[in-house]
């Protein structure tokens, strides 16, 4: 079990290694996507200061605290993104019956989709999400404990995890609608813009329904209410709120049960 | 002429078909443009609900905004995509040289082409979206049937003037051959200046002033502010010809830049 999963890793490394090399040719085609992609999620945090400069909270949160919920989300997603982001290609690759020949490799068909075209300029994205998150935590005046200081790893970490299944659950949902790819974006993308706000903008209902359903608010909504010290809007027990790897653990089962219903099902194309 | 608009017709009629058949792709967009749209809405009624006159809009003003928004994300392709990629893909290609000596206008061409896919991405994902958020939020809807009109016109002006700006992305890969890193600049400056990530109203100050007269506002401002009847009287009818004027501007840009493509550059293997 250990050897394969080192096994596994070190064929992530040879392809996203490989994948680097293509795409350092392009130096500048290069230096110009990372630079847009740094720019582009840049303009997410101008929206909101452009939304702050019409009042002064959103929620009950000022502009710092939201920046940290941003940065947050926006770093988990980040990170997840560059480790599996082109996953969601997988339908592609079915329709033009590319995946075939993945399937034949000796190596996880699973690290081949993750690894394809591994895209190094999507460290854009994290650095952009990584100056917002630092800005918050200088620019807020945190009542550090270690406990505390822990939680911003084990936000990153674990949030990131939370990304990774949901990004595996929509490709995986590729094997039977090959063309639905934007699905997917709708619970990654789409989970990722609702963490960067406060919880206590939407109803309460949703808010349960992210925690017990869906578990997006364990991505930084709970670790952000330990780290800045705020009530739980829900008034959930303590032990619920440090639930992230439970609900980590959940959905990367979920995940990795999909996958292999996926690749059990998949008969390639061809009429 | 007859036989020119006929073969527009054509063109549009089979773009939209060509559309019409991902449909699971349709769905699951309409999917994602709803669950958006939803985030938007609460993140909007947070915002006025702190400041209930931001911009000028009322609570249900910025709601309805936040659904017009995601209906006009794909009828105006503001991530780029269209007719014009096919034409970038096929610049690089090569094939383009197919395209240029037909003995028809390539603008028209194309334009025909992405005003078919429009009209598809409207009823699909511009319509859905709009449906969902009707039923779970209150909205607003045009006045009158004048003001509908208007807005029907605002909606192909703003293809239109977002079609100018994406060919003329495309056209680039004549120079460039890849454009890849221009659309990803088109696209950053139409998400942000057409008022996607936050409405145009709300950005301070001068940023405001030269926001709203960037082609970009054409998008999704101009159309929304007309649904709205921010636009009183002759005011609506002055929005148009805002969008018009970016129309023109862009069209006879586009042949200018084709003219030159034309002329100058080598067909790729040629």
């Amino acid at each position: 079990m250990v050897d394969a999963a080192r096994s596994d890793l070190r064929a992530y490394a040879v392809l996203a290694w490989m994948w680097i090399r293509v795409s350092l040719t392009y130096r500048t085609s290069f230096a110009i996507m990372t630079i847009g992609q740094f720019l582009i999620t840049g303009l997410d945090f101008v929206a909101i200061l452009v939304m702050f400069s019409n009042v002064d909270s959103l929620g009950g949160f000022s502009l710092a605290e939201i920046a940290f919920l941003y940065g947050g989300s926006a770093l988990c997603l980040g990170c997840a993104d560059l480790v599996l982001g082109n996953i969601e290609r997988l339908g592609q690759r079915i329709r033009m019956g590319t995946f075939d020949v993945m399937l034949v490799r000796p190596v996880s068909a699973y690290i081949q989709m993750c690894a394809d075209q591994f895209a190094l300029r999507r460290l854009g994205r994290i650095t952009q999400a990584g100056v917002v998150f630092a800005w918050a935590i200088v620019a807020l005046d945190i009542d550090w404990t270690w406990a505390r200081v822990a939680m911003i790893p084990y936000l990153v970490v674990f949030g990131t995890v939370i990304f990774l299944a949901l990004f595996t659950i929509g490709a995986a949902v590729q094997f039977w609608t090959s063309d639905a790819s934007e699905l997917a974006n709708a619970f990654t993308y789409g989970g990722s813009t609702l963490a960067e706000y406060p919880m206590t903008i939407y109803p309460l209902e949703a808010v349960k329904a992210l925690t017990f359903v869906l578990p997006l608010t364990f991505v930084n909504w709970y670790p952000s209410l330990f780290i800045l010290d705020k009530p739980d809007p829900l008034g959930l027990p303590s032990a619920v709120q440090f639930a992230a790897p439970v609900a980590a653990a959940v959905l990367s089962l979920a995940a990795a049960t999909c996958w292999r219903a996926g690749i059990r099902r998949y008969r390639s194309t061809g009429s | 002429m007859r036989a020119t608009v006929s073969l527009w017709f054509a063109v549009a009629k089979r773009s939209f078909r060509r559309y019409s058949t991902y449909r699971a792709a349709t769905l699951a967009g309409i999917f994602t443009n709803s669950v958006f749209g939803i985030i938007i809405c609460f993140v909007y009624i947070a915002v006025w609900s702190e400041n209930p006159g931001a911009g000028g809009y009322d609570a249900k003003d910025a709601v309805t905004y936040a659904w017009l928004g995601q209906a006009m994300i794909m009828t105006v392709a503001v991530w780029n995509g269209g007719a014009t990629d096919d034409l970038a893909a096929r610049i690089k290609t090569g094939d383009v040289a197919i395209d240029l000596y037909r003995p028809v206008s390539l603008l028209g061409w194309y334009l025909a082409s992405d005003l078919g896919r429009a009209l598809y991405h409207l009823l699909t994902r511009g319509l859905a979206p709009t449906l969902v958020g009707a039923a779970l939020f209150d909205l607003r809807y045009p006045a009158d049937l004048l003001l509908s009109v208007q807005f029907a016109i605002a909606v192909v002006l703003a293809v239109t003037v977002s079609f100018g700006v994406r060919m003329l992305v495309s056209a680039s890969a004549f120079w460039l051959l890849d454009d890849t890193g221009v659309k990803h600049l088109a696209a950053i400056f139409a998400m942000f200046f057409s008022g996607l990530t936050v409405p145009l109203v709300l950005f301070p100050g001068w940023t405001g002033d030269l926001a709203t007269v960037l082609p970009w506002a054409s998008y999704l401002q101009v159309p929304a502010d007309i649904w709205l009847g921010k636009h009183p009287g002759t005011d609506a009818w002055a929005a148009l010809a805002f969008q018009a004027a970016w129309t023109i501007a862009l069209l006879w840009l586009c042949h200018l830049v084709l003219g030159l493509a034309n002329r100058k550059v080598v067909v790729q293997g040629g």
